[in-house]
């Protein structure tokens, strides 16, 4: 990654403890997601490269938080990392109060299945199979029953408003709609996080409005937690909270008192 | 997840290429075809070959006399008189591997029916030739001893015999001529059919071996051949150690003589038609199976371009929850279910192909139900073996480069 600056390490800066209007909430036990020192280095053979020098932070169940930073930043190795893709090469990281960071691929494939909701840019919705099968599809890995399948296809697809598109396949639908297929999909196994990478980055700026406007009440109705990658200033500025990294560091940490008027 | 998810989702994704598949699986289909067709061949080859001998009685041994020697050129077997009737006799008290025995004597001669008449092989053997050579009299009776110690003209008809003369009528109590001579009928052969060297085993008449001897041969006492049964299919072995023994006491032979007489195992014979036999099944079928290999090649080839097309998809399904596990049954089930389905249609080419064969080149076929079984497990097998290394990959891709690949 470009921007090294050698082996001396900037102390974190302002973790979430110190945040506005949060300090009183924010403890441990509340915290969905606590990192603490989390280091990720790129062993390319003749060199290393550091790609998260040492990152602190704390999200509290509920939060809408923002992740921003220029192209290698490692704001993508960050959100690798809790989404448990990817694990730290040192530090811990406890993902609703379980040590995740030394678990194995068949391990973290579990927490994946019952703790993360990942929505994607290019919504990644399996090809050439129904939108009732793509929501169907993390339950078929966590073994839950037909009935209850069912069950709960139905309510996903009607919390993201397209109950009727159950029998459509993806090509057919628009990409705002395949988006809240991708949504329905993440919601389905009840998980403790939903990971957004750059989730209007392949929209328009009307239907970006509309799924933005979408995520941030379901942020607010259903008390959901959100990390969302992005790039771009007024897509965070639906977020409640904006971190910021540079170079492997966060470099800070605000909170956004006005996003609750966007909605 | 349970075993039918698997499956649907194999078929599923089979279904979405089906050309490809299909071709695919023309390797499997045609590699388990011809095993089945071959291995029926075979078999066929085999069950007829069998039947023969036990139509010869699988039990049996043929003794000869020895072979002339004079000045050192040296005739065939049985043409020196080395053999009596007591020779025979002794190996049925004398040997106990030995159950049966019956001297033989032949002669060929036209045969006369009112005003039919037809060339056939005279043979004469002991009342026990039926025990012998496991042959049923299906009408009358066949003679007993004392036909033959007073060399009664008495005569027992095979069947293409008895069409000849009597083309339907009965010949029970009839009276035929043989070289001129009455001999009355007293029983009629079960059909035997052709041996594996072509001869018409029903073109026969059996009469007291007593009977040629005295009427045909002018009253010669020594016996060119004979047949001897063995307890059992195993005694073959025991019964030849111990005919040949008791011959060479029998005969004075000393430690430097050669036998003047020959024992022949039928068992010999039939284990050596049925070595060819399972050499060339053996042969056939292993090319078959090298067709069988090329269509597993086929499947691994077909399996690795699926893996890496479908990059993307096994990104998601990780990210979505699949560990490498389900990633890896996922591709598993999918060759699986490619080469049992083409196990069971080359299972069905492969039995079609051998009825066909049997139907048009009049060759014996049998589809036995372990090679059916045996090409079934095979060809999953094959999906196993060849859809692992496939699978594996599949599994063991980086969940974060898999979702990143275009």
């Amino acid at each position: 990654m470009p921007g090294e600056e050698g082996d001396v390490e900037m102390p974190p800066l302002s973790p979430s403890l110190t945040g506005p209007g949060l300090a009183a909430t924010h403890s441990d036990a509340s915290a969905v997601i606590a990192l603490q020192e989390i280091r990720r280095v790129y062993d390319l053979g003749e060199v290393q490269v550091q790609a998260l020098k040492g990152v602190s932070l704390e999200i509290p169940r509920g939060q809408f938080v923002a992740l921003m930073g220029a192209s290698g930043s490692g704001k993508s190795t960050l959100l690798n990392i809790l989404g448990c893709l990817d694990r730290p090469t040192s530090g811990i990281y406890r993902l609703d109060g379980v040590d995740v960071s030394t678990f194995s691929p068949a391990q973290r494939a579990d927490i994946r299945n019952r703790k993360i909701g990942f929505i994607f840019q290019s919504f990644n919705l399996l090809p050439r199979t129904s939108v009732w099968e793509n929501v169907e599809a993390p339950m078929l890995y966590s073994g839950v029953l037909k009935a209850e399948r069912g069950r709960r296809i139905e309510a996903a697809l009607n919390v993201v408003g397209i109950p009727e598109k159950a029998k459509a396949l993806p090509n057919q639908l628009s990409g705002g709609q395949q988006q809240r297929v991708a949504v329905a999909r993440a919601l389905v196994n009840q998980p403790a996080i939903l990971l957004a990478d750059e989730p209007t980055g392949n929209l328009d700026s009307a239907t970006s409005e509309e799924i933005m406007r979408f995520l941030q009440r379901l942020n607010r109705e259903k008390g959901i937690t959100l990390v969302m990658v992005t790039h771009e200033h007024d897509i965070a500025a639906y977020a409640s909270r904006a971190l910021h990294l540079k170079d492997g560091h966060l470099l800070s940490d605000e909170m956004n008192p006005s996003s609750h008027e966007q909605a | 997840m349970s075993i039918w998810v698997i499956l649907k989702i194999a078929l599923k994704a089979l279904n979405r290429n089906k050309i490809r598949s299909i071709l695919t699986m023309l390797g499997i289909i045609i590699g388990v075809g011809a095993v089945i067709a071959m291995v029926s061949l075979g078999a066929g080859a085999q069950r007829q070959v069998q039947e023969e001998i036990a139509a010869m009685g699988t039990n049996t041994l043929q003794v000869w006399s020895g072979s002339m020697r004079s000045f050192g050129t040296r005739g065939g077997s049985g043409t020196m008189n080395t053999l009596t009737a007591e020779d025979f006799e002794a190996m049925l008290t004398e040997c106990p591997a030995v159950k049966a025995v019956s001297p033989s004597a032949s002669t060929m001669s036209q045969v006369v029916f009112g005003n039919q008449n037809w060339s056939s092989r005279v043979e004469g053997y002991n009342e026990q030739l039926p025990d012998l050579r496991n042959w049923k009299v299906i009408k009358g009776s066949f003679f007993d001893a004392s036909h033959v110690k007073t060399a009664a003209r008495v005569a027992v008809l095979g069947q293409t015999v008895m069409n000849e003369l009597f083309s339907g009528s009965d010949p029970i109590g009839q009276t035929i001529r043989i070289k001129n001579l009455p001999f009355q009928v007293i029983g009629v052969l079960d059909k035997k059919g052709y041996n594996a060297w072509g001869r018409d085993q029903d073109d026969v008449i059996v009469t007291p071996y007593t009977t040629v001897q005295k009427k045909f041969q002018s009253g010669v006492l020594y016996v060119q051949s004979g047949i001897v049964g063995a307890a059992s299919a195993r005694a073959t072995y025991a019964a030849q150690e111990q005919i040949t023994e008791l011959l060479r006491q029998r005969h004075k032979l000393t430690p430097v003589q050669d036998n003047d007489f020959t024992v022949r195992n039928l068992s010999e014979i039939a284990e050596a038609a049925d070595a060819t036999n399972r050499i060339m099944t053996g042969l056939l079928a292993s090319i078959a199976a090298v067709s069988l290999l090329v269509g597993g090649i086929g499947i691994m080839n077909i399996m690795l371009v699926a893996v890496s097309e479908r990059t993307r998809e096994i990104g998601i399904r990780m990210a979505i929850g699949a560990r490498p596990g389900h990633v890896r049954i996922q591709f598993l089930s999918e060759s699986i279910v490619l080469c049992t389905m083409g196990g069971i249609l080359g299972l069905a080419l492969g039995v079609g192909s051998a009825i066909g064969i049997s139907q048009l080149m009049g060759w014996p076929t049998l589809v036995s139900p372990n090679s059916i079984l045996i090409s079934l497990v095979f060809s999953a097998a094959i999906g196993i073996f060849f859809g692992y290394y496939p699978a594996h990959k599949a599994a063991a891709m980086d969940p974060i480069d898999a979702l990143r690949y275009e």
